[in-house]
């Protein structure tokens, strides 16, 4: 899908290795589910979603965040191939979880302000973009099969 | 989604505890927004720099931050407050529109990393909502 140059690789993937997902998956899904709440008609059997606290604290979302975030680990691993290795994951996301696309957008942006507050002034302007271009790859290939 | 009370406090609080550093903020957010998204730089063909760090980059964050900080002041009434801005985005910068929601995330990605542990999921929701608002009022005269 995406000829990445080493530099690229060399980012993405140091950015990835800093990255504790047992930490940021968490608070990212969290994230989403308190900014923009209407994400929460996809998590109706998590309990308690009712305040910002609560979404914070739930177990529920924290687990989800971890396999969320897990799933970005083989984008990092199958760089050259981030379209093939997402196909069954963008069609279960279509066809049986029937979450709306813009969703992974959405995800992909939060996700970037959480890992930008855990990193500080450390990731720079040009690491941005870096690692952008890589969630826009990877939200094309989570959409690349809804018809 | 219009701004509730609570969401306008929340905005004016945090507004206050970071307007020492507004110049840094719009500044950053500039430079990250250009090289982020390099079909920003489409709009300014006219500067000899669009690095990070440039000085008409640095010189243009201030502008932008202190028009937000003024929007601020004006949140009850963003459009009427705005309306001059709005002139000035749609008749003679023609921006599109597209492009603050750009700018607006790249915002909230310096507040992010200057301000983390005042950038709660509350703080972000609140300024997500302003700078939407801020946004919609700046395109207000579009058509």
């Amino acid at each position: 899908m995406v000829d990445w140059t080493d530099a690229e690789k060399s980012t993405i993937s140091a950015v990835w290795g800093k990255v504790d997902i047992n930490e940021v998956g968490p608070l990212a899904l969290a994230s989403v589910l308190v900014v923009y709440p209407w994400t929460q008609r996809y998590f109706g059997s998590f309990g308690d979603v009712s305040t910002a606290a609560a979404i914070m604290g739930n177990p529920k979302v924290a687990a989800h965040g971890k396999v969320v975030c897990g799933a970005l680990d083989k984008a990092v691993k199958n760089m050259g191939n981030i379209l093939a290795t997402y196909k069954s994951l963008s069609e279960t996301h279509a066809n049986k979880l029937f979450v709306d696309p813009d969703n992974f957008r959405v995800l992909a942006d939060v996700l970037t302000i959480v890992i930008a507050a855990k990193f500080g002034a450390a990731f720079t302007p040009e690491i941005q973009a870096t690692w952008q271009k890589f969630m826009k790859v990877v939200v094309a290939a989570m959409g690349s099969r809804y018809f | 989604m219009s701004l509730t009370a609570k969401d306008k406090s929340v905005v004016k609080a945090f507004w206050g505890k970071i307007s020492g550093k507004a110049d840094v903020i719009g500044a950053e957010a500039l430079g990250r927004m250009l090289t982020a998204y390099p079909q920003t730089k489409t709009y300014f063909s006219h500067w000899a720099d669009l690095s990070p760090g440039s000085a008409p980059v640095k010189k243009h964050g201030t502008v932008i931050m202190g028009a937000i900080g003024n929007a601020v002041g004006v949140i009850d009434d963003l459009v009427g407050g705005l309306s001059a801005l709005s002139d000035l985005h749609a008749f003679k910068l023609r921006v599109d529109p597209g492009n603050f929601k750009i700018l607006s995330h790249n915002i909230l990605v310096t507040l992010a990393i200057h301000f983390p542990g005042d950038f709660t999921p509350e703080v972000h929701i609140a300024v997500d909502k302003f700078l939407a608002a801020l946004s919609a009022a700046l395109a207000d005269k579009y058509r």
